[in-house]
This record gives C-alpha cells, structure tokens and sequence, in this order.
C-alpha cells in the first residue's frame, strides 16, 4: 500500500526549531488548500498518510470521501475541499491525509480529512492569534477559531471539533425524513 | 489469619448464586403436600448448608443467620416433622430470592432491605414455631437486624513484640483516619509497672472503629505489615437500628422489592432513609459501576480441546516452517497441503475458541419455571410450562441479550395468550395450559420459540388498531404476517384490560429493538383459538461470521452467507414492473421483490442489465428478497467493525470489515434492507 506516514518532526527545520523555542504550546499544523493556509491545533493531529482510495459509503454526502482502514479501525474520510464548498481538484502526489481526533459530545471519534498537502507547523504566541473576521474568507467563519499572519500572508486556524462534528456535518440529512436516511427514496 | 480471604471472594459468590439457582429449582419441583422426596431437599439443603458456610467464613453474618434459619426449616422437613406446605415452599422460594439480595448488597457494599429480610425471618421463625422464643432461638438472636456495612470495628490487639520489627501503631492509625473517621480506643489492661515495662515491648491494644466507606481490603492493607504479629478482628460496622416488632404486611409472592412493596415499607423507612440517604446514594453510585465480575465458568473439556488444536497448530506450522528452508517449485503441492491444513487448524481454533463463550440457554431458561409459578397464581391460571434443548448453547453477550425479551414473551403468553380454565373449558381445551419454550440449533442460527395454546392474536383487533392509527390502510388486504408484524409497533396494545403484567403496549417493540441489537430476528405466528407461537433467531455468535462478497461497480460489499439462499442469472422476460412497488421476479412459482442494490446506494460504473448481472436471493425475518449485483467476489469470514464509532449509523449497512487485502468493505443489513423494501412495516 503506497500509505506514507510522516513524522511530524521531520516536516521542516523550522518546525522542529520552534517547538523547541517555545515552551506555550500553542501549536499548529498547517496545510494547504485551493491556494489558502489553514491551521490545526497539533494536539488533535494523531497522524499524517498519504491519500489511498478509501471504500465509499452509500449515500452519504459528498464530503464523505468514504472509510479507510486505519489499523483494523474503521475511519471516515473527509474532503475539506468539498467540505468547505470549494472546487474539487484531481488528487496529486502531495495530496495527503491529516488523521485528527475530535471531540463531541458522543465521545471522541477519529476522522480523516483529505488535504492538498501539509505545510509546517506554527508557533504563534497567543497574542498573535486575532479573532476570525466576519467575511472575506472561502470558509464559513463559525469553523475558523482564529487568524494568524505569517510572513507569506494568513494562517486561518480551524476549529476541527466544531468543523467535523458529524452532528453538524449531517445537521441538514437529519432533518429528512426518518425513513432510514432516505434509503427509501431511491428505492 | 494470615490467609488473603479476598482471592475467594469472588469464588464464594459465584458459587453462592448457583447454590441459590440449585435452591430455586429444588424448591420448585417440591411436590407440596406429597411424599417427601428425600433427595430434592437435601439438594437444597446441601446448597443452603454451603451458603451459610461460605457467608460463615467471609463475615456476612446477616446471610449466615438467614440461611440457618432456611436450613432449620428444610431440616426439619428432611425429618418429616414438618409437612411440606404451599406455604412453607412459598416463604422458602421468597427466602431464596432475599437471600440472594444479601448477598448481591454483600457483594456491592449495598444496603439490604432490612424490613423485608426481617419480615421473611419472621416468616420462617413462625413456621419453625419458634416466633415466640425468637430473641433466644437463633445465634442471630443478639442482633435481630443485619448488619449494615457503614464502617469497621477493628479489634487491634499487638503481640508485644511487634515494634520489633519496626511497625509503629501511630503510622498505621494515621493511615486508618484517611479512609474515614476514625476514633481510637486503647485499652491499657496489659500495661505492667513501670518497673517491669520493657520499653521496646508492647502493652496496648486498641478498639478503633472506623466510619466510611472504606472496602475491607483497604482496612486490611493498613494491617498487612504486621499479620502475624497481632490479633486482629474486622467487623463491619453495624448500625444500631431498633428491631420492626411489627412486621409489615408481607407482599405477596410475585412482588419483586421495588414495586408495591417500596410503598409499603415507605413511610416506615422514610426517617432512617432522609438521614442516610447521601450515605446511601454514594454507594449506590458506586455500586452500580461495579462490572459483574465478567468471568465465565468453562467445561475442562473446552480447554482440552483447544489446547489439542493449538498443538496441531504447532505441528502445522514447524511443517510449513520447514517447507519454507530450502523451497523450490517441485514441492509447491507439499506447501498448498499445509496451507489447507493451517486453514483448517485456524478455523478449528477460531470455532473452538468461540465455543468457550457459549454457554448453554438454561442459564434463561432457568428462571423461567419461577416466573411462571409466582405469575400464574397471581393470574389464577393453571400453566404447565415445558422446557426443551436447555443445553443448546449461545454465545455468553447474546444469552444476556436475550434474558428479559424472553421474560416479556413469557409473560404475554400468560396473560394474554392462555386464557382462564374457565374459558378452556368452554372452549373444549384442557383447563391447564400450556407454554413451550424450545431452543434450538438450525443451520448455523439458533432458534429460541416461546409458544403457547391460548386464544392466539386478535386478527381482528389488530387490523382495527392498526386502522385506526393509520399503520394500515382501509380497503388493502393484508396478510396475516403484515398484521401480526404490528403487535412490534411501539404504542399499540390490544389488551382489553392493563394490567400490572402487560398491556401497556410498550414491549414488544422493545423485545424485537434487543433481539434485532445482537444480530436476530423474530417472528410470529398464530391461530385463533389455538395459540401463537414466537420464534427468535439468533445468530451463534456475534464477533465473525461467514460473507459472501460481491461486486457493484467499483465496490464491493459483503452479504452475510447465512442470509443467502442462492444466486441465479435471471431472465428480463421474467420480470414484471409492478407500479409503486417496483420490480419483482417471478421465482419458483414465487413473486420476489428485486432490489437493484447500485439504484439504493447511487453507485456509478454498475451493471443495469438484469440480465447480466446476478440476483443473490436472501432471506431475513423471513421474507426473501432478490438482490442486484454485478457478480459475485470469494467468501471470506470477516470480523464485524462498527461503523458508528467514528463514524455513524449507515443505512442498509450493518457494519463494516477489513478485507484480505486491507481494504474496508461494508456488511450488508439484510433485513434493514428488507424492510425498507416493504413499506407495510
């Protein structure tokens, strides 16, 4: 299987200089996507693989790119892209697969989501962090936790609890009828 | 004393719970009024004898006076001083049911109901005739109530040379006053004159009583240094509580604790309660985390025959071990044969290892001949109830599963399904009537039916209901199943009358939610004024299964083997469009529904030829449907994975497994997908 996982530490000098820099903690990974930066807070990064085809489930949103194996668990892949809205892209080489653990109130669930590729990890001091604007970015600001400006621009960093909540990923599917989540439907 | 009674624990209950079980069953094949069957009751007295032992040795003194009182009774039964009445087997029975509560409270460090295990005392003493002499007739006699875990008396009394080896009193006092309160009473009897005191002997010896919660392990650990260098007793702390000279009116028999009898004894308890209540509660709390111990008893002959195959497992692997040195392709056909003996030894092991969970149906079925004793005399009823294949076994989570919808069916074929002599006799059919419950072992499942000869299921009063509540439709005509289907709608109760035991129309939907949760299904059948009859299927066991994989387009999916019939080529010619209820394929003279499985879950790339896929026939919850796939993969047995965890509930999918090949593929939900294919449910 040509499933790579990354050290974080081995992402870049840099990454592994500030973290030893800073003792705060605040800490987050950055990815790409359709051209922006985003940010995760490393504690819920659990690890990073490269894409593999993942087993599609039946009728489940289109973000939901499916289920992929991840040591014998049974894990959901999620597409930011088309999570967010915005326009697909074919897979590349680069085109990974960042493993978070998010929390909700059900307990804590493992959720993939598919990315362009992984960037660096980032060290902001907390005053640095500014409050989401109200417009003016791809994604709906209720998941952007924060902004961070770095040297090449903007770092949004993303609330994944809230983000990939699958109470609120299916929020609207729940209010279909309760036929089965509409299996019937299509029959 | 230095011996560590907490290893035994553990052991002492599990036994005493069987003993109980052995009780129960004796008492309940007590012919009253008959000759007196040796045996039997001293079957049951032997049980209670080791009961009382056991209690004996691990200090549930409430328990060892109880039991004592049961064994004086069932002595003198033994002797034929003492006829066997209803009455006596009926206190006996409650008395069994008491002490089991003792002794789940001992095992949780709960409270007992004192007033009941008072009232049933009184009970016994009276049958004994030794009411009146009660305060002297029984060792228990000093302390009429049991006692209540609220702390520890500890009787600490030194041998003088215990500072010898460096244990200091003061440290281990200290470490008591952290578990709870504790005050310390020396006593300075031994204490010499001064003159003769040697100052690194000691003298005293102390009474500390402790108040808290504290397990008796953590109250020993404080003295595990110094075993053997003193004297030392633990008793539970016990509650000073002025003994219910009047006892309260007794329940009556079927009256499980926590119904009319909580009312009763409310106001009596109500002071005591307020004032203990947090105490209580805390332990409560704590009580009910306490996992039942998880252990299952396994047949010597079980082990056996898994260690025999993990012996030809290692036989088989040196084999192929051997092989592997020095392979070349002219013994390519040595190294297929060891493959196919590794397969078979693994799937020997597998099933075998399976089979240790098993445990045989009785464990349910046990209780059952009680239930139906308490119930039918409550309901003036006269029942026989015939067990048959008790020994067939069940996978240890699916027999835990199946305990109270097997209550709830029994139930419903008391009340509602047999009918009073009365009636029988009107109706022609003997007054006694007759429940059956069978187990038994059918092509890979296990069939459990619960059925009786009463009046069977309302048809009429069904379809009225079902009518009424827009579950049905005016003017269709419907099949008996589709009708009896309805008795699992939430809500919907044709009993004329509620009573206590059934009737409120919650339940059965229930009792098919927990069978359908560990991988069943159930099913109904009835004739008027014969019967009904309610078969459960089971699956063996829960965690593997045999699949049949299949493709549909890119994917593949995975139909548990036990649901598939057969598969066939079909011919389009042979398909009907049927309006609104789409297709369906005249099969062996049969009408089966097609589903074409790539249409429900929307996947591209499918072949949309019936004629050049394949339909795999399934069944479920007895119907059979057709389903549509491009072809058909290899089978394989598959460990079922939730899909919920991290994800959620998918409909028309069970589960989900990792494939030969790392892959995940998803387990299809058979009868999921059967229902959604049949809107009448």
């Amino acid at each position: 299987m040509n499933t790579k996982t990354t050290d974080l530490a081995t992402l870049g000098p840099r990454g592994l200089s500030k973290r030893d820099a800073t003792a705060e903690g605040l800490q987050y990974l950055t990815f790409s996507l359709a051209g922006e930066e985003y940010g995760i807070d490393i504690l819920k990064v659990q690890e990073i693989r490269g894409w593999a085809p993942v087993t599609k489930v039946p009728n489940a949103p289109p973000f939901v790119r499916g289920v992929m194996n991840l040591r014998g668990a049974i894990v959901p892949v999620i597409d930011l892209r088309l999570r967010f809205g915005l326009e697909t892209m074919a897979y590349t080489k680069t085109t990974v697969v960042i493993v978070v653990t998010v929390q909700s109130a059900s307990g804590s669930r493992i959720i993939g989501t598919v990315v362009d590729g992984v960037s660096d990890v980032l060290n902001p001091n907390a005053a640095d962090i500014q409050p989401p604007p109200d417009f003016g970015t791809a994604v709906h600001t209720e998941f952007i936790s924060g902004l961070v400006t770095i040297e090449a621009g903007m770092v949004m960093l993303l609330d994944v609890d809230r983000l990939l909540s699958v109470e609120e990923m299916f929020a609207l599917e729940t209010v279909r009828p309760a036929n089965e989540h509409g299996i019937a439907q299509a029959a | 004393m230095a011996i560590d009674l907490a290893q035994f624990i553990q052991t002492f209950f599990e036994e005493s719970f069987e003993g109980l079980d052995v009780m129960e069953a004796g008492l309940l094949a007590l012919e009253p009024d008959a000759a007196v069957d040796l045996e039997q009751i001293n079957t049951i007295f032997r049980a209670a004898h080791s009961i009382k032992g056991g209690s004996g040795t691990f200090g549930f003194k409430n328990v060892t006076d109880f039991t004592h009182l049961m064994e004086t009774l069932l002595d003198k039964m033994r002797e034929g001083r003492m006829a066997i009445s209803r009455a006596a087997v009926n206190t006996l029975l409650e008395s069994v049911d008491c002490l089991r509560e003792m002794l789940v409270a001992a095992r949780e460090n709960a409270q007992v109901d004192d007033e009941r295990v008072q009232a049933l005392r009184d009970r016994l003493m009276q049958l004994l005739e030794l009411k009146q002499t009660a305060p002297t007739a029984t060792p228990a006699s000093d302390e009429p109530t049991p006692p209540q875990t609220l702390g520890w008396c500890i009787q600490f009394q030194p041998y003088p040379q215990m500072m010898h080896s460096g244990n200091d009193p003061v440290r281990m006092f200290r470490e008591l006053a952290e578990l709870g309160e504790l005050t310390v009473r020396p006593d300075v009897a031994r204490l010499p004159r001064l003159a003769d005191l040697q100052p690194e002997d000691c003298y005293l010896s102390w009474e500390l009583e402790l108040v808290g919660l504290a397990p008796h392990d953590a109250v020993a650990e404080v003295f595990a240094w110094v075993e053997g260098d003193c004297e030392l007793t633990l008793t539970p702390l016990v509650e000073a509580v002025t003994p219910v000279s009047a006892a309260p009116p007794l329940p009556s028999p079927a009256v499980r604790p926590g119904t009319a009898e909580e009312g009763q004894q409310g106001e009596l308890l109500l002071e005591r309660r307020q004032t203990e209540d947090r105490r209580k509660g805390d332990r409560r709390a704590s009580a009910v985390t306490t996992p039942d111990g998880g252990s299952i008893r396994v047949g010597i002959d079980k082990v056996d025959a898994v260690i025999n195959l993990v012996g030809e497992l290692v036989t088989t692997q040196s084999m192929l071990s051997a092989l592997g040195e020095g392979f070349d392709m002219s013994r390519l056909d040595k190294l297929h044969e060891a493959l196919d003996q590794l397969d078979r030894n693994t799937r020997d092991l597998q099933e075998h290892v399976m089979r240790i969970r098993m445990l045989p149906v009785s464990s349910v079925f046990s209780r059952f001949p009680r239930l139906v004793h308490d119930m039918s005399g409550k309901l003036g009823k006269e029942v026989d109830l015939r067990i048959n294949g008790e020994q067939t076994e069940l996978d240890k989570t699916v027999i835990e599963k199946i305990g109270d919808p097997l209550v709830h069916l029994i139930r419903n074929s008391l009340d509602h399904g047999l009918e009073p002599p009365d009636e029988r006799v009107r109706a022609g059919k003997p007054a006694t009537g007759v429940i059956s419950l069978d187990a038994y072992h059918k092509s890979g499942s296990i069939f459990i039916e619960v059925g009786d000869d009463g009046r069977g299921l309302n048809r009429e009063a069904l379809l009225r209901k079902g009518l009424d509540t827009g579950l049905l439709k005016a003017g269709e005509d419907y099949s008996d199943e589709q009708i009896y289907e309805l008795i699992f709608h939430p809500g919907l109760s044709t009993a004329k009358q509620i009573s206590d035991v059934s009737g409120r129309g919650v339940g059965m939907d229930v009792v098919r939610r927990n069978i359908q949760d560990v991988g069943g299904s159930i099913q109904i059948t009835s004739q008027p004024g014969k019967g009904a009859r309610i078969t459960i299927c089971l699956p063996l066991t829960l965690a593997i299964l045999d699949g049949q994989l299949v493709s549909i387009g890119q994917d593949c999916y995975i139909i548990p083997l036990l649901s598939v019939i057969e598969s066939v080529q079909i011919r389009a010619d042979a398909v009907n469009r049927v309006a609104g209820k789409g297709e369906i394929l005249r099969f062996r003279g049969q009408p089966l529904p097609i589903l074409r499985l790539y249409e429900l879950f929307g996947t591209e790339d499918a072949v949309t030829d019936l004629e050049k896929g394949l339909l795999v026939v399934v069944e479920a919850d007895g119907r059979q449907v057709g389903l549509f796939v491009d072809d058909l993969e290899g089978q394989q047995q598959i460990s079922i994975k939730s899909l919920e965890k991290n994800f959620r509930r998918v409909s028309g999918v069970a589960g989900a497994t990792i494939l030969g090949d790392g892959r995940v593929g998803l387990i299809l939900d058979i009868s999921g997908l059967i229902r959604v294919n049949n809107p009448v449910l």
